[in-house]
């Protein structure tokens, strides 16, 4: 290393900064450079890959753990008192003893950081030196390095299943395709195989790559955090020298931009590919996982922010008692008459003036009074709740089976939280149902074709085996040839046993994979062709099978994590594509095809494909393709360029696949862009949501054709409303035909917007824009997602419980309100207010009338008895208008009568703005729970967020505070755990207030009769003891295993979840109570022992050690009143804490002889123990000090008794006597039993619409354009009235 | 682990379980015991008006017979007090305690006459009380060198800091030091019984006895204990005597054995009061030893005190009492009178509470919860 001048360093670092800061970084690759010194390489402000996230280094731990616990309050407050009590003036304890407990709980919090970091220090030390390629000029060969040796410039090579170290731009891969899979599974949790792609164009893809040949510029912008963006250029240059900037004057220069497609993320497991080279962008603490990776969230729950309230209560408590100390240490130097012996001067023999001691005297009273404050509270509430979080991850009932996953607790302060939940938001896909889409129905052409077979099969799977096998033998009925919506209902069963031998087999097998053939959709086929009335069948044949080929979309087989197979085999892509099969209806082709088809409808056509298992990315996708599959239009394989269809005649079809517009939020929709292998025309396809295609459709190309496009319009627009009636998600298909010329144009701006590096997403999004209008409608889809089980089970118990609860989802409003129905969001007899409008001023006049509605109907006398039934139904457009700032305070109101709330095509943003509006208007403990991507932000928003761990990833799971797998666990996690955890805490925290406030005014009072001198009368050593071992253990246990009702009972009564909520059992009130009654039991502690040891030759500590015993039979005895359920633990720990006080201060009086001066414990405790009036004190102190509580107890749970205890005698029958007296009660009380179905006609609500009361007339809405209902729904919305 | 999203750990653990063997993996499902299942055997008392009756019936059989029992053991001590401070210009000891000095060399002695009405039979107690005295003062408490009086030979020339102002005068460590020390009670009381034939005869007082036994054998030791024929004087050569006192510790008494740190009075002195107010131990009045005799029989009895310990600086008052003491103690009729009280309390809530199961206890048990 040569000599560097300062400022040539200062002058290197300052430009290393800026090169990190700037927008735009300019890499080279290393290699040209290897073997130089340091500061040659052109890299060198880039940070290498080692990582290091441990918080402390070896040296500095100390100062630095220090510096971190000192930014709690509570920990500064301690030791400004351990310090103050060094000042000799006014120090109350030896200074050394005083220092013991905040020590003690600072090295407890030392040790458990430290571990954490010698952990974290463990990780990041194998993850450095885990091996890696990273390819060398002298080796001329890719040799084995350590990741922490890897640098940004370099080029490695990752082998399958290897982890990626740094961030990648992918240049190689022995895909001859350029193609790389990695599972991202380390960053997101999506276990799915995402593709990723060569850079075209910057190396010549020979078999062969050879690293020293690449000599491009690498232009990326600064790291950030955004997993799924990434923006690079490259510009390749000859000339092999390198430069800061490229020459532009250099005529082969080339740029070509790519983006997060070729981008491997540090962590992401390569799969399915033999290897991949790729340079280094971004290393170390620059990569996107790392910059992901900011540690927990800290949230606060609610009872600890009232905790930190009485805190600072006990502050003023305290301050008030010290004034007191100060001025009675005051008067009682002034009513002196000269000095008196035992008043002892200064070392210089001078005494102090009353005024200054008397000054002085007020801190040492903060000193000796200083645990009215409790040190120990937040360690012990840290405890407690680990307690809880451990019972609460090893509940069996909160275990799934499925997926073999228990509750997952991410935030491990907020358990209590959990009982006080009055708002419950949540999505509905995947997290009230299952998100395992089953197709149903379509509509193509405007002619509707039901697939019933999925009907059997979920209500096969529904049912016991025995059900089953009586299902199955039954003969098959006549074939019905036609579905019609409005036979469903009512051929529902019939059609059930009409095709369950059909299929029986296929039921025993993968229920997943398989799809029933003998669909009456095929049937419905045959039957018209035979019944030799083609008109109308064979014109639907062709849409049809071309519809469902035109429906894969993309899908993977199942990640294989064994590379073997990938070869040949294995397709993935996660790109959606829609190939094609036939161009025109009523193509020969397709009609040939389909009718070869019909004959084979109880065989499977092709055995190859049938093990074929897709994977796609939403499951409507794969939904589809199963279908399809089912009609024996078997997608093959899906590789980036290609898609293979084999037909169900065998024949093999294969789409060139041209594009693909991705799926964006703002299109809603996505499309694909083929070339038919037929007609060799350019066609792309679209599906999207009915709102996003139809107004794309192209008109003049409708009205250029036929009437019958119209027609086939309006008719698939009926369908999909009926769909969405029925609960069914609907997606629309169209088809366009673009022209050699259209594509050639389009394809130069695709290319040149791909390539933009500013603004690209708008520019990419803008040409997908371009190219999807005039759609050619095709048809629509229903697909089915099933109801989870037991959620309307669960959702009544959490209304019983109540807690609000609204959905928030994306569908259309009339599929939303449906699954409302079905699962109990919604009753018959609710009255619904329905809001949708389309501007401000009529958004404004529905709130004000559904306000003013809502009011009457809550101060109409009729209405009193009965809990109001209110549910708002909102859509997005309005629930936008209603949440802007004027408006929100009374759509607040107007929702907080509501029982439920649904809002339907939100976004994610709204969502989560709806959770923020009603936290922060209503201050309700909100939680929100969902499962996909689109709920992460309302998770976070909420004070609890609940992850779903489903179909959809992990992302939501990753933002949650809990995971559950099952919609149905809330049930148990709010009403039991939540319940449990939030009174175990409460109880907890009030006793340990209770427990500090009691024990230090022992010592208070003693001042009244030390000359307020601050001298205590219990050894300094078990006092500390006092608080640290005997009586800490007990509090801790009664808050992690104290159980005031059964499960059993809470599940079963839902309604004793209220007590938690609101204010619960942690008021100010009992705050107070409970202060009162320290008070009150330290004043019997105290005075008792006092009024019969007065007047007699009791020496100080002699009256300490009674008062300390007292005191403690008194705490635990206190505690035991409040402990609800006894067990061997809490008489062991209980009685433990006893014998260890016993033990304790027994063998401390024995061996202390002048161990601890001035006090002098020596055989003090032997002395009194064997002295009867110290069993006599303890007894009758005792019983008077817990009198009063124990007699309010009782009188409280004889006279009023509250829900709580009325269960607690519930809880004592046994379980037959029990479960009666259950139903008795919530039948008496009505509409307490879950109903099975919703069938039954309920009573029409009494309430009117109120019509006369608006004054708004019909025109004046129509010339607003405007088309907004306020109506009232009873019996399934039909009466929808127009102001 | 938050250090990385992921980890080593999960590495392995993913390569495990994909790899060709596909190893099994161990469910997560939680064990079903009856801890952690939350389901462990409880007893779940509910404190209503029904379970607890009979623990307040009992509460009030049990603690009235003990209070009745306590209160008439307090009543059959028999004890007796003089206030000889001489306030009062009547008071016999009125001149001694109006010119005081700690440092007088010539006794001021009272003699203060008083009447028993009753025999007091067995040991009886003599205590010297005090009032104001706040032996239990903060600064006044540590003001004390316990390993000096445990006789740590290198403490008894350097006395503790604590002792300060009291550890030093003219440069020789005080033994004992400190305030404690210093403001030794040193009143001589004795006592003397008139015989009705006109004879005054003086009454034994035992000085041995009064100090509790670990103390004096085991926490005060005089330096240099256990040491062949040790010369107290000899020990305590090159220490001075607390200011206050006229007499340096090793002459405190002419017993070897009650002398120096030992001395009972010393010890005695050095256990401070709990409470501003106090007796402490002076003597004791053995019975004598046929028993046929009550200790002190009824009559007249004069008391003469040696007037030394000022107590006008505080407003205190001094007392010399007598006193039999029982099982329980001194005379003190409070626990007698608070058992008597918590247990008729206890027995009236009973009641009442009999009479709240009456009429509501139908009513809890058939269990409606309405809220």
């Amino acid at each position: 290393m040569t000599w560097r001048s300062p400022l040539a360093l200062v002058r290197d670092a300052l430009r290393g900064q800026r090169a990190r800061e700037k927008d735009l970084r300019n890499l080279v690759s290393n290699l040209p450079y290897e073997g130089l010194e340091k500061r040659k390489q052109p890299n060198r402000y880039f940070p290498g890959n080692a990582i290091k996230t441990t918080k402390y280094t070896l040296l500095f731990f100390i100062p630095m753990n220090l510096f971190e616990q000192f930014h709690r309050l509570a920990n500064i407050y301690f030791v400004g008192l351990a310090i103050l009590n060094f000042v000799p003036v006014v120090n109350a304890f030896e200074p050394e003893i005083a220092l013991i407990p905040i020590c003690v709980i600072m090295c407890l919090t030392a040790l458990k950081d430290a571990w954490e970091d010698f952990r974290r220090y463990q990780s990041d030390r194998k993850l450095n030196n885990t091996p890696c390629f990273i390819y060398s000029r002298k080796a001329k060969k890719f040799i084995e390095r350590r990741w922490k040796d890897v640098r940004v410039g370099d080029f490695v090579k990752v082998i399958c299943n290897e982890i990626v170290p740094a961030d990648l731009l992918l240049l190689h891969t022995s895909d001859p395709n350029g193609v790389c899979h990695i599972e991202t599974s380390n960053l997101d949790g999506e276990t799915n195989l995402k593709q990723r792609r060569v850079m075209s164009g910057v190396c010549i893809s020979d078999p062969d790559f050879e690293p020293e040949s690449f000599n491009s510029l690498v232009v990326c912008e600064k790291p950030n955090n955004n997993l799924n963006h990434f923006k690079v250029l490259c510009v390749s240059i000859k000339c092999k020298d390198h430069m800061d900037s490229p020459k532009r004057e250099k005529p082969d220069k080339e740029k070509v931009g790519a983006g997060i497609e070729s981008l491997l993320l540090r962590g992401c497991t390569v799969r399915n590919t033999d290897h991949a080279v790729g340079f280094v962008v971004y290393a170390g603490h620059e990569t996107k996982s790392m910059l992901n990776n900011n540690g927990p969230r800290y949230k606060r729950s609610k009872l600890e922010r009232k905790l930190n309230k009485d805190v600072i209560f006990c502050v003023i408590l305290l301050f008030f008692m010290c004034l007191n100390g100060a001025l009675g240490h005051f008067l009682w130097l002034q009513a002196l008459p000269t000095v008196p012996p035992y008043l002892v001067p200064d070392s210089n023999g001078h005494l102090d003036s009353p005024g200054l001691s008397s000054f002085y005297m007020f801190f040492t009273m903060i000193i000796l009074l200083q645990v009215l404050i409790p040190i120990s509270l937040y360690v012990s509430i840290e405890l407690v709740k680990i307690g809880q979080i451990f019972f609460i991850t090893n509940d069996i009932d909160l275990y799934d089976e499925a997926t073999d996953s228990r509750i997952q607790c991410k935030a491990l302060n907020i358990t209590e939280d959990l009982g006080q939940i009055e708002y419950i938001f949540s999505d509905k896909t995947g997290t009230l149902t299952e998100n395992k889409m089953v197709f149903r129905r379509c509509s193509i052409m405007g002619t509707e074709y039901p697939h019933k077979e999925n009907a059997v099969r979920l209500a096969v799977l529904e049912e016991s085996e025995a059900e089953e096998n009586v299902l199955f033998n039954k003969r098959p009925q006549p074939v019905k040839p036609r579905w019609s919506l409005d036979t469903e209902d009512t051929n529902f069963e019939d059609r059930q046993h009409q095709h369950g031998s059909h299929r029986k087999s296929k039921v025993a097998g993968n229920a997943q994979s398989n799809v029933a053939f003998s669909s009456p959709l095929v049937n419905g086929f045959s039957h018209s062709l035979q019944s030799n009335n083609p008109m109308d069948p064979l014109s639907n044949m062709p849409k049809k099978s071309g519809y469902f080929s035109n429906i894969f979309t993309s899908w993977q087989r199942k990640p294989n994590r064994n590379r073997t197979i990938s070869e040949d085999s294995v397709v993935e892509g996660d790109i959606f594509n829609l190939p094609e099969i036939m161009e025109e209806p009523g193509d020969i082709n397709g009609l040939r095809r389909c009718s070869l088809y019909a004959p084979t409808n109880s065989d499977k056509p092709a055995t190859t494909s049938d093990n074929l298992s897709y994977e796609a990315e939403s499951p409507d996708e794969a939904a589809l393709v199963y279908a399809a599959k089912a009609y024996g239009f078997t997608l093959l394989a899906r590789t980036p360029d290609s898609v293979t269809v084999r037909l169900p005649s065998g024949e093999d079809l294969v789409f060139e696949v041209l594009d693909t517009l991705t799926f964006d939020s703002f299109r809603k929709r996505m499309s694909i862009l083929v070339r038919d292998p037929i007609t060799k025309k350019y066609v792309l396809y679209t599906k999207g949501a009915d709102y996003a295609i139809m107004e794309l459709l192209g008109t003049p190309y409708a009205e250029n054709l036929r009437g019958i496009q119209k027609k086939i319009a309006a008719d698939t627009q009926h369908h999909l409303d009926c769909y969405a009636k029925d609960g069914l998600r609907t997606l629309c298909f169209t088809k366009k035909v673009v022209s050699d010329k259209e594509y050639k144009s389009w394809f130069v701006n695709r290319q040149r917007a791909l390539a933009a590096i500013e603004n690209r997403e708008q520019l990419v999004m803008d040409t997908a824009v371009q190219l999807e209008t005039n759609l050619c409608l095709l048809g629509a889809t229903g697909i089915e997602d099933r109801l989870q089980e037991s959620v309307p089970d669960t959702i009544m118990a959490l209304r019983e419980a109540g807690i609000q609860v609204w959905v928030l989802t994306g569908d259309k409003l009339e599929t939303a309100v449906n699954i409302g129905y079905a699962c109990r969001l919604l009753e018959d007899e609710d009255l619904v207010i329905n809001m949708s409008c389309k501007n401000k001023l009529t958004c404004t006049s529905i709130v004000d009338c559904a306000l003013q509605e809502v009011r009457r109907y809550n101060e109409d006398p009729r209405n009193v008895d009965t809990t109001p039934d209110i549910s708002l139904v909102i859509d997005g457009l309005t629930l936008n208008m209603a949440l802007s700032s004027d408006l929100q305070d009374r759509f607040v109101e107007l929702a907080k009568h509501c029982r439920s709330v649904l809002c339907c095509r939100v976004t994610p943003l709204q969502k989560s703005s709806v959770v923020k509006v009603v936290r922060e208007k209503l201050k309700v403990m909100t939680l929100a729970v969902g499962d996909g991507a689109n709920d992460v932000n309302m998770i976070q928003a909420a004070d609890i967020g609940i992850g779903i761990s489903g179909q959809e990833g992990m992302q939501a799971v990753m933002a949650s505070d809990f995971a559950i797998s099952r919609f149905k666990h809330l049930k148990k996690l709010l009403l039991v755990h939540g319940h449990w955890c939030y009174t175990r805490l409460a109880n907890m925290i009030i006793y340990f207030f209770y427990k500090n406030v009691a024990y230090v005014n022992l010592l208070f009072w003693y001042q009244f009769f030390c000359g307020f001198s601050g001298t205590t009368m219990i050894d300094y050593w078990l006092m500390i003891f006092f608080n640290l071992f005997f009586t800490s253990a007990p509090p801790i246990m009664f808050g992690i295993m104290d159980r005031d009702i059964s499960a059993e009972i809470l599940l079963g009564v839902p309604e004793l979840y209220r007590t938690g909520q609101g204010e619960g059992e942690y008021k100010f009130s009992t705050f107070w109570v409970n202060m009162l009654d320290a008070f009150y039991q330290s004043l019997a502690c105290f005075f008792i022992p006092y009024l019969a040891y007065q007047g007699s030759d009791i020496d100080i500590f002699s009256f300490g050690t009674p008062l300390n015993t007292i005191s403690l039979f008194t705490i635990l005895l206190h505690l035991s009143i409040e402990i609800k359920a006894w067990t061997a633990v809490h008489l062991i720990i209980i009685g433990g804490s006893v014998v260890l006080y016993f033990v304790v201060t027994l063998a401390y009086s024995a061996v202390c002889v002048t161990c601890n001066p001035p006090s002098n414990p020596y055989w003090i405790l032997p002395r009194q123990m064997a002295d009867p009036m110290f069993y006599l004190l303890c007894l009758i102190t005792t019983v008077v000090a817990l009198l009063p509580r124990y007699t309010f107890h009782v009188l409280r749970n004889s006279i009023a008794p509250s829900p709580l205890v009325q269960a607690k005698h519930l809880d004592q029958l046994d379980p037959s006597t029990r479960s009666e007296y259950i139903k008795e009660w919530r039948s008496f009380r009505g509409g307490g039993q879950v109903k099975s179905s919703r069938l039954s006609t309920p009573p029409s609500p009494t309430l009117e619409t109120p019509v006369g009361m608006y004054p708004q007339s019909p025109t004046v809405s129509d010339i607003m354009g405007d088309e907004f209902t306020l109506n009232v729904i009873s019996e399934n919305y039909q009466r929808h009235l127009h102001l | 682990m938050m250090a990385s999203s992921y980890n080593a750990k999960d590495e392995d653990g993913h390569i495990t379980v994909t790899g060709p063997g596909g190893g099994t993996l161990r469910s997560k499902k939680p064990e079903n015991t009856a801890f952690k299942q939350q389901r462990l055997p409880a007893w779940q008392p509910i404190l209503t008006a029904g379970t607890v009756l009979p623990a307040f019936f009992i509460i009030g059989l049990i603690f009235i017979p003990i209070g009745i029992g306590l209160y008439v053991t307090s009543n059959n001590i028999k004890e007796f007090e003089v206030d000889y401070t001489g306030v009062d210009m009547s008071s016999p000891c009125f001149n001694c305690s109006q010119n005081f000095s700690w440092n007088s060399t010539t006794p001021c002695t009272c003699t203060i006459p008083f009447f028993l009405e009753q025999p007091y039979e067995s040991n009886v107690f003599m205590y010297y009380g005090l009032s104001n005295f706040y032996q239990n003062h903060r600064r006044y408490v540590k003001s004390r060198d316990d390993s000096q009086l445990n006789g740590d030979m290198t403490s008894l020339k350097e006395p503790s800091k604590e002792c300060e102002p009291y550890a030093y005068h003219d440069n020789k460590p005080i033994a004992p030091c400190g305030a404690i020390a210093n403001s030794m009670f040193n009143d001589t009381l004795e006592l003397f019984y008139n015989d009705p034939n006109g004879t005054k005869v003086q009454i034994p007082l035992t000085n041995i006895g009064i100090a509790w036994w670990t103390d004096k054998h085991v926490k005060f030791k005089n330096p240099g204990a256990g040491e062949a024929n040790q010369n107290l004087t000899a020990v305590f050569q090159g220490t001075t005597k607390p200011l206050n006192w006229r007499r340096p510790v090793y002459e405190l008494d002419a017993a070897a054995n009650n002398n120096g740190f030992i001395n009972e009075d010393f010890i005695v002195w050095m256990r401070t009061a709990a409470l501003p107010t106090f007796r402490k131990l002076y003597r004791i009045i053995k019975s004598p030893s046929n028993g046929m005799m009550p200790t002190m029989p009824r009559g007249n009895y004069t008391l003469e005190v040696v007037y030394n310990y000022p107590v006008r600086s505080f407003e205190g008052r001094k007392r010399m009492i007598l006193s039999t003491i029982s099982w329980m103690g001194g005379k003190n009729p409070f626990l007698g009178i608070a058992y008597i009280t918590v247990g008729s309390v206890c027995f009236f809530l009973g009641v009442v509470l009999l009479i709240i199961h009456h009429k509501c206890g139908n009513r809890n048990n058939s269990a409606d919860i309405s809220n």
